[in-house]
C-alpha cells in the first residue's frame, strides 16, 4: 500500500536526504460568508529525510493551512483545495483513499501543535492518550501500551514518567505537555514532522529546552521536520531551510544562514529589522507598515506591495514569480529564491 | 473526596429542614378547616371534631405540632392520614409505581435523546438534523398534557394498541405510554443538549489531534468525542431523574397512575396535611441525593475537577 522506504537495514532509520514530502501548487481556499478567502495560492516546497524546513509567516500566511492540508486535518468545509498535489514518498495523497492516508497520519507523519494543553484530551490520562497510538496502530495490549508510553515518556525526559503515566494534561506543566505532545509524535517513528509553532505558547527557557529536543530527536531519528512558526528567533539554530510565507504564497525560500545574512524579499528583509537586538538598546524598534491583507481581497500585483518601502507600479498590477535569485556575477544561488520584482536591487543594492 | 461528601451531608441538613418548615407551615396555614371538611355538608359534633383534632395534633401551636412531626419523622412514623391509614402505607402503595414510572421514562429520553442528539450533532444542517430541531422544539413548546391528550387519541383511540388510561399501575408495559410522554420534555433537552455539545467538541483542538493520530473516526468518536461531549448531558440527566420522581402529577393524571402524583394531588385537594407533608419531605430527600450524586459523578467523568 505505501511505497517502499529505503530505510537502513541496520539502524532502521532513514538515509539522510531521501526525499520526503513534496507539496506542488497547492491551492486551498475558504468559503465563508463574505466571499472566497483564498488562504494558500500555489505554494511549493520539499522535505527530505534529516532536513528541517522552516516555513515563516504571520498569520493568515497560509502556513498553518498548507501544514493542515498535508495532514489531512484541513476542515472541509468550508476549506477546499481546488488545485496542487501532495506528493508524499512520490504519491499523490491527495488522490488516496480516506484509509489509506489514515494509516499515513501518525504512522508516516506526525503533527504537533501550538497548544498542548487543548490538544491533548481532557478526560483521558497522557499514558492512555500516548498508548492508544500502539494499541490502534500496533495492536498492543492495555499493559504493553503503558510501558510504551512510559518509554515515551523517559524518551522525551519527563521525570518520573512511571509514576506520572497516569496523570491528566491538567496536571502536567506546559512544557511537560508539549513533551508529550512531542512524545505522541515520536510514538510510531515517523518519517516525517511536522511542528505547528510548538513552541509559541510556552516561556522563552522552556522554547530552548523542547527546540533542542526536537532537533535532538529528529537528527536521532533522521526524520524530516517542518517546523511552522511566526519566530525568526526560533529557527535560526535549528532550520536547514528556510521558506517565507505571505498571503498565502512562498516569497523567498533560502538555506537558513544566506536568509538571515542578505534576504532577497523586502517583507524577509522587514521582518529580520523588526527583531529586538541588545545592540539598538534605547532605540524604537522597527515595524513593518500596515497589516496583512485580507485574504477576502488580496491586494492587486505583488500582495505586499502596500506595506512596501520600495514598491513600484509593476509592483501593484503584476504578481511576481518566483524567480531564482543569482550572486552579483549572475551564478544562480543554490536554493535561493525570492517573489520580488526587485529582489536584485533588494539583494544587492 | 470525602470531606467534600461529609461537608455536602452536613449541607443537605438545613436545606432538609428548612424545606420541610416551609411545606408544614404552608400546608396548616392554608385557610379552611380540613376536620371540618372531613364531614362534608353535614354538621360536625363539637365534640368529635375535637377528639379529632386532638388526635392529629391540630389543637397545639403550629410549632409544636411541627417538632412532634419531626420527632415522629426521625422514628420512621410520618404520621397517619385523616382517613386512619398510615402514611408510610399510602407511599408504599404509590412510590414503586412511580419508581417505575420515572425509570421508563428516563432509559427513553437517556437513549432516545442521546442517539437523536449525535445524530443531529455529527451531521449539523443536515435533513436528520433539520427534523431533529422541529420535532425538539415542538415538544418543548407544547404543555405536556396536550402531548398526553395526543398520545391517548392516537395509540389508543385511533390505533387501539393500549387502553387509554393505565388499569394496572404496576405493569410496566402499561406504564410505557405514560412514560414517552412523560420523558419526552427532558428527551427534547437531552437531545438538544448533546447536539450542542457535540458541535462544540467537534472543533476542539483534541479532536484534530485525534484526527492527526490516525485514529480510525469510530475510535475518535466514541473515544474521544463522546466522553467529553456527554459531560454536561449526564449532569442534566442526573438532575432530572430527581425531577421525573416528583414532576409527574399531570402525566399521572391523566393516565390515571396510581404513584405518588396522583395521590399528592387528591392529598392537596382533601387537605390531608400529614400524606402532602410526608410525600414533599421524601421528595426533597429524592432530589437532594440526586443532586449530591449528579456532583460525585461529575468528578468521575471530568478530572479536572477536584473537590478539596
Amino acid at each position: 500500500m505505501t511505497t517502499v522506504i529505503e530505510k537502513n537495514q541496520k539502524s532502521g532509520r532513514l538515509e539522510v536526504g531521501t526525499p520526503l514530502l513534496e507539496v506542488k501548487d497547492l491551492h486551498v481556499e475558504f468559503h465563508t460568508r463574505d466571499g472566497v478567502a483564498k488562504a494558500v495560492n500555489g505554494v511549493n516546497y520539499s522535505v527530505a529525510a534529516g532536513e528541517t524546513l522552516a516555513v515563516l509567516g504571520e498569520s493568515g500566511s497560509g502556513k498553518s493551512v498548507t501544514a493542515q492540508t498535508i495532514m489531512g486535518i484541513l476542515d472541509m468545509p468550508p476549506g477546499k483545495i481546488s488545485q496542487g498535489q501532495i506528493l508524499f514518498r512520490g504519491k499523490d495523497m491527495l488522490a488516496m483513499k480516506e484509509e489509506e492516508r489514515r494509516q499515513i497520519r501518525g504512522q508516516k507523519i506526525a503533527m504537533i501543535f501550538q497548544d498542548a494543553l487543548s490538544s491533548l484530551n481532557p478526560v483521558m490520562t497522557v499514558g492512555a492518550q500516548l498508548g492508544e497510538m500502539f494499541r490502534v496502530h500496533r495492536g498492543a495490549s492495555k499493559k504493553e501500551a503503558r510501558e510504551k508510553a512510559i518509554e515515551l515518556m523517559e524518551r522525551v525526559r519527563i521525570p518520573a514518567a512511571r509514576q506520572r503515566v497516569g496523570d491528566y494534561p491538567h496536571q502536567f506543566s506546559g512544557g511537560m505537555r508539549q513533551r508529550i505532545m512531542i512524545a505522541m509524535a515520536l510514538s510510531m517513528e515517523p518519517d516525517l514532522i511536522i511542528a505547528d509553532e510548538p513552541t509559541t505558547a510556552l516561556d522563552v527557557t522552556v522554547q530552548a529546552q523542547v527546540m533542542d529536543l526536537l532537533a535532538e530527536l529528529q537528527a536521532e531519528y533522521n526524520m524530516g521536520l517542518i517546523l511552522i512558526t511566526h519566530d525568526l528567533g526560533v529557527v535560526a539554530d535549528v532550520a536547514d531551510k528556510i521558506a517565507v510565507m505571505y498571503a498565502g504564497r512562498i516569497v523567498e525560500t533560502a538555506p537558513v544562514r544566506d536568509l538571515y545574512a542578505n534576504p532577497a524579499h523586502p517583507y524577509t528583509k522587514g521582518l529580520l529589522r523588526s527583531i529586538p537586538r541588545l545592540d539598538q538598546k534605547g532605540q524604537e524598534l522597527y515595524a513593518i507598515k500596515g497589516l496583512p491583507p485580507n485574504l477576502l481581497k488580496v491586494p492587486a500585483g505583488c500582495a505586499f506591495n502596500p506595506r512596501c518601502d520600495v514598491a513600484t507600479d509593476l509592483c501593484r498590477t503584476e504578481i511576481p514569480a518566483l524567480h531564482q535569485v543569482t550572486d552579483k556575477d549572475g551564478k544562480e544561488l543554490t536554493g535561493r529564491r525570492s517573489a520580488c520584482h526587485l529582489w536584485k536591487e533588494t539583494l544587492h543594492g | 473526596m470525602g470531606s467534600y461528601v461529609l461537608r455536602r451531608v452536613l449541607q443537605m441538613i438545613p436545606v432538609f429542614f428548612g424545606t420541610t418548615l416551609l411545606i408544614f407551615l404552608m400546608v396548616y396555614t392554608l385557610p379552611g378547616d380540613p376536620v371540618a371538611a372531613l364531614f362534608g355538608e353535614k354538621a360536625a359534633d363539637p365534640a368529635v371534631v375535637a377528639s379529632i383534632k386532638h388526635k392529629y395534633y391540630l389543637d397545639q401551636p403550629i410549632w409544636k405540632q411541627y417538632l412532634h412531626y419531626m420527632g415522629n419523622l426521625f422514628q420512621g412514623d410520618f404520621g397517619t392520614s385523616f382517613t386512619g391509614r398510615p402514611v408510610t402505607d399510602i407511599m408504599a402503595g404509590a412510590f414503586p409505581v412511580t419508581i417505575r414510572l420515572a425509570l421508563l421514562a428516563f432509559v427513553f429520553e437517556m437513549i432516545l435523546g442521546l442517539v437523536l442528539g449525535l445524530v443531529s450533532g455529527l451531521r449539523r444542517g443536515s435533513v436528520q438534523d433539520t427534523l431533529v430541531l422541529i420535532l425538539t422544539l415542538l415538544v418543548i413548546s407544547v404543555p405536556v398534557f396536550v402531548l398526553a391528550y395526543i398520545a391517548q387519541t392516537v395509540f389508543a383511540t385511533n390505533l387501539g394498541w393500549v387502553t387509554p388510561t393505565v388499569q394496572n399501575s404496576y405493569d410496566l408495559s402499561q406504564l410505557m405510554l405514560p412514560a414517552i410522554v412523560l420523558g419526552s420534555l427532558s428527551l427534547a433537552y437531552v437531545a438538544r443538549l448533546t447536539r450542542t455539545s457535540i458541535g462544540e467538541n467537534l472543533r476542539a483542538d483534541y479532536m484534530r489531534t485525534a484526527v492527526a493520530k490516525g485514529l480510525p473516526r469510530r475510535t475518535i468518536i466514541s473515544r474521544h468525542l463522546l466522553r467529553n461531549s456527554l459531560i454536561p448531558v449526564v449532569t442534566f440527566l442526573g438532575t432530572d431523574l430527581g425531577a421525573l420522581m416528583g414532576g409527574a402529577i399531570v402525566t399521572e393524571g391523566i393516565f390515571n397512575v396510581q404513584g405518588i402524583g396522583n395521590v399528592l394531588y387528591r392529598a392537596i385537594n382533601q387537605k390531608e396535611g400529614p400524606t402532602v407533608v410526608g410525600i414533599v419531605t421524601v421528595l426533597v430527600i429524592v432530589y437532594l441525593v440526586a443532586s449530591l450524586l449528579v456532583d460525585l459523578l461529575y468528578a468521575v467523568l471530568d478530572p479536572r475537577i477536584r473537590y478539596a
